[in-house]
């Protein structure tokens, strides 16, 4: 066990944990931020996904230790009231089904939109593959994210 | 408690019928913890089998507080359906409710108070869409009944809207709230002659309703099973066994009692052979103060099983046996003409025959459920489709009165028929009450496919023969696949009434001669339902075989269709069928099978599609028709080959009668998603097992539909209907993967006898 720092959201955070704990586990366990989800443990799938700077990262495989200086922004610090373009989109396509898949749907498609402001189809096929959905919303995602970067 | 399959949710020969009542204010306030004057109303369904009556229960509850909020409990679980949405929302727009103004509030499992809440087999909507309008109209005609006589006018003369009763020639008007004190001391008003709105007038229902969860789900705030957060709560996960029906010989806990994090390690017992389908499976749970500690010390476990009868299964090996059974006379469970007469003075016969292998559920949050023991009483927090078995399992488990168990429902990370089955939630109260902490026991991703209730894999064989006239003269189409009866039973061999009744056994086209049989299987792992059950291998053959019939007889498939569905007819198959024909639980005189409301959705496909159209160079398109739940559904995929020899799929066009669609966005988005669920299963996906264990781990291999190898556009055209809502979770599956196998073999000349199919 030891003490790392990390900014999560902006805040400096102290964690007692150890080396090799994945990111996900520290955000949901020690850090009560539950909005990042675990579909896989195996970078399979996207769902804990959060950005590490810029970078969308699956934090499922990230440990704490590897973390270091740079910034974690995970779904609750995307925006203060929930009403960064992309939730916006999300919303008025009514993405959801379950919902489960798509706060790490949202943070890759935020790191898509760092990198490529403008998207084209396929550009967004490929950063998203990695983010399944078992509800099946993909169209309604690439459709977000198309007006999001409008 | 019986489990409810989805398949039998009643017997035909029970009629439900519904009745608003006025609870005590007592009561609801125990069941929902909101108190306050106001309008209270109860709806209890009430179930009539033959010769005896149920007792009354109360379904769901709706209250109007004087500061003109309306409250609705919802009774049955979310998971990605829009069910919180949908019922709601017919009970608001009866009533003339400002939607904005409606507050909903999830029920935990209790069925004394809410009756059945299993939600599973698409018919929640179907279910409960009358007495959901009946408690509206209720509340409307109190709240209306209350103005007219504060203000001595006609009750015809006012009318009630955005949560307001308004008096047209006055203009006097008042909120719901300011009446809701009122019209509690009214009587109810008779239930018979109660005026229901008709569809026309509807705001909400009929109408695109964005979900009441959709903020929460995308700002991270929406609760799943695995969100909730007790104090001193522990985490558990679970060596389970690799083999269904192993024990535990001995095992060695110190490693992962050194883990820092590690609490305990305890065993679970489990059910053994047969495994049942609410039992935990044997296990060692590992207990730390967080999910790595508790997965690292897991890793850390040195078992030895006995591993027993199931060690040496091999699924490909029974799939063979399975294939060679259907060469021999099986069990006739449909009988019409004489299919040996038609062999025999065939002018052609086609023989095929069809492979599906297991599929797993793959939620993407995997079963996780926390429980806390206290002073005899246990109380759970769980995505679960079915509260009341999970209640009643616990109790069992636990030894303890299913009153002392309070199963509270979190929202469902997907269910898909899972999260029916409690097996999760037993584990998490048997080690709750064995600790005395809470415990929240989560499953890996590596849990859920290996120990997971599978969509049975099945072995099919279909003859058809033609006539001199290359009319299609017989149909003998021969199933098997272990059921799912036999996962509590093992003496169930054959597949059951209910999963023939899954769009096998109601072969709808008109063919003189027509013999369906089965054969004998056993099961050596637990199988379950899955999204569309049977429905999914049973139309997967039929509607292939169909389109290499067409093809031998030099016809069009759709034309095909058409033509054998032949005059307006409803089917009742009377004296052709051996055993029970389960129409989903209702009778066929409430859900007649109309072959008219079939060649409908055939006809609006093909014009939707511009089926028969010139396609580019590399395209071809595929058809298949499909009733289930039902619903009636034809499907047309269109597919595309690139320069790089590439398939994709950039069409997908559905017609759907399903009756009356209360929210339309929601049936449209089940169709969306339920054509990549579709895409999974014919391109992708496959369980195999190989002494006695499942071959794959995790998503790199049970490979999941990704973004781009999804279909690009899905088009789902309602037909515009007023007749009774029926089932729309499920009806997309089944015609996807045979509409993507016939436009496989347009494009390639290659016909598709195996799920799954590559189409890279
Ligand atoms: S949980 Fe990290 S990618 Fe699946
Ligand atoms: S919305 Fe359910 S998994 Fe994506």
């Amino acid at each position: 066990m030891k003490t790392h720092t990390l900014t999560v959201n902006g805040k400096a955070q102290q964690v007692e944990a150890a080396d090799d704990m994945p990111l996900l586990w520290v955000l949901r366990d020690l850090l009560d931020l539950k909005g990042t989800k675990y579909g896989c443990g195996q970078a399979q799938c996207g769902s804990c996904t959060v950005l590490l700077g810029d970078t969308a990262v699956r934090s499922c495989t990230l440990t704490v230790s590897q973390v270091g200086e740079r910034s974690v922004t995970t779904i609750e610090g995307l925006s203060e009231n929930g009403d960064h373009p992309l939730q916006k989109a999300w919303i008025a396509h009514v993405v959801p089904q379950c919902g489960y898949c798509q706060t790490g749907q949202i943070m890759n498609a935020a790191a898509l939109l760092r990198r490529t402001p403008s998207p084209s189809e396929a550009d967004i096929e490929q950063a998203m593959a990695g983010n399944l959905c078992r509800c099946g919303t993909y169209n309604r995602i690439k459709e977000a994210i198309q007006s999001a970067a409008q | 408690m019986m489990p409810t399959f989805p398949f039998s949710k009643n017997k035909p020969d029970q009629q439900h019928t519904s009745t608003i009542f006025a609870p005590s204010r007592r009561d609801f306030i125990k069941i929902s913890s909101l108190a306050g004057g106001g309008l209270l109303l109860g709806v209890s369904f009430q179930c009539t089998g033959k010769g005896k009556t149920s007792t009354f229960s109360p379904n769901v509850y709706l209250s109007i507080s004087t500061d003109n909020l309306v409250t609705i409990i919802a009774h049955r679980s979310e998971m990605g359906q829009g069910i919180r949405t949908s019922l709601p929302m017919i009970v608001a727009d009866e009533m003339g409710a400002d939607w904005a103004r409606v507050q909903i509030v999830q029920a935990e499992g209790d069925e004394e108070k809410y009756g059945n809440q299993n939600t599973d087999g698409s018919f929640s909507v179907r279910m409960f869409y009358e007495p959901m309008r009946k408690a509206g109209a209720t509340a409307r005609h109190m709240l209306i009944r209350a103005a007219a006589q504060k203000w001595g006018v006609e009750e015809s003369s006012c009318t009630a809207e955005k949560s307001m009763v308004v008096h047209a020639e006055t203009g006097k008007s008042l909120t719901f709230g300011e009446l809701a004190a009122e019209a509690q001391e009214l009587e109810l008003p008779d239930q018979e002659s109660l005026q229901l709105k008709d569809s026309g007038s509807y705001k909400l229902v009929g109408k695109d309703v964005p979900i009441v969860d959709l903020e929460d789900m995308v700002t991270g705030k929406a609760v799943f099973g695995a969100d909730v957060r007790l104090d001193g709560m522990k985490v558990a996960v679970i060596q389970r066994t690799p083999v269904v029906g192993a024990t535990m010989a001995s095992y060695d806990d110190k490693a992962a009692l050194a883990i820092p994090g590690v609490e305990k390690v305890v065993p679970i017992k489990g059910s053994g052979n047969p495994p049942g389908l609410n039992k935990p499976l044997e296990g060692l749970a590992v207990i730390a103060g967080n999910t790595w500690a508790a997965i690292k010390g897991r890793e850390a476990l040195e078992i030895t099983w006995d591993l027993g009868e199931n060690a040496s299964y091999d699924s490909r090996s029974q799939m063979e046996s399975m294939l060679k059974s259907t060469l021999a006379e099986g069990r006739v469970r449909r009988n019409r003409g004489e299919f040996k007469t038609a062999k025999s003075t065939a002018s052609r016969v086609l023989d095929r025959s069809f492979q599906a292998p297991f599929y797993a559920h793959a939620t993407i949050e995997p079963p996780a459920a926390l429980a806390s023991y206290k002073d005899g009483k246990m109380e759970i927090w769980a995505p679960t489709q079915h509260p009341q078995w999970a209640r009643d399992s616990v109790a069992e488990a636990c030894a303890m009165e299913a009153a002392d168990v309070r199963v509270n429902v979190t929202l469902l990370g997907g269910g898909f028929g899972r999260k029916s089955k409690p097996d999760y939630v037993v584990e998490a109260a048997l080690l709750a009450k064995e600790t005395g902490m809470p415990i929240r026991v989560q499953w890996t991703r590596e849990d859920d496919l290996h120990h997971d209730f599978f969509h049975a894999h099945s072995a099919q064989r279909i003859v058809a023969t033609l006539d001199a006239q290359k009319k299609l003269s017989g149909w003998n189409h021969h199933t098997v696949f272990p059921s799912i009866g036999a996962t509590s039973n093992p003496e169930e061999l054959h597949p059951s009434d209910g999963e023939l009744g899954l769009g096998c056994i109601d072969f709808p086209f008109e063919v003189p001669h027509i013999r369906i049989e089965t054969h004998e299987s056993t099961a050596h792992t637990r199988i379950g339902w899955l999204r569309s059950v049977s429905n999914i291998h049973h139309a997967f053959a039929i509607c292939a075989m169909m389109d290499e019939i067409a093809e031998a007889r030099g016809v069009d498939p759709v034309e095909q269709a058409l033509e054998l569905l032949a005059d307006d007819a409803k089917l009742d198959f009377a004296g052709e069928i051996e055993g029970d024909f389960g129409n989903y639980g209702e009778s066929l005189e409430d859900y007649p099978w109309e072959t008219k409301r079939l060649k409908n959705v055939i006809r609006r496909v093909a014009k939707e599609a511009d089926w028969g159209k010139t396609l580019p160079e590399g395209h071809a398109m595929g058809f298949a028709v499909h009733k289930s739940f039902l619903t009636y559904v034809a499907c047309i995929a269109e597919i595309a080959r690139d320069e790089s020899g590439t398939i994709t799929i950039p069409e997908v066009h559905y017609a759907v009668d399903c009756g009356i669609g209360v929210n339309t966005d929601r049936i449209r988005s089940q169709f969306e998603g339920g054509a990549i669920f579709g895409t999974s299963i014919a391109n992708t996906s496959a369980i195999t097992l190989k002494a006695g264990k499942v071959e794959q781990h995790n998503f790199d291999g049970y490979h999941l539909a990704r973004m781009p190898q999804s279909p690009k556009k899905i088009y789902v055209h309602l037909i515009d209907s007023s007749r009774k809502p029926t089932g729309v979770g499920e009806p997309p599956v089944p015609p996807l993967a045979p509409a993507l196998a016939n436009a496989y073999y347009k494009l390639t000349g290659k016909r598709i006898y195996q799920l799954p199919f590559s189409m890279a």
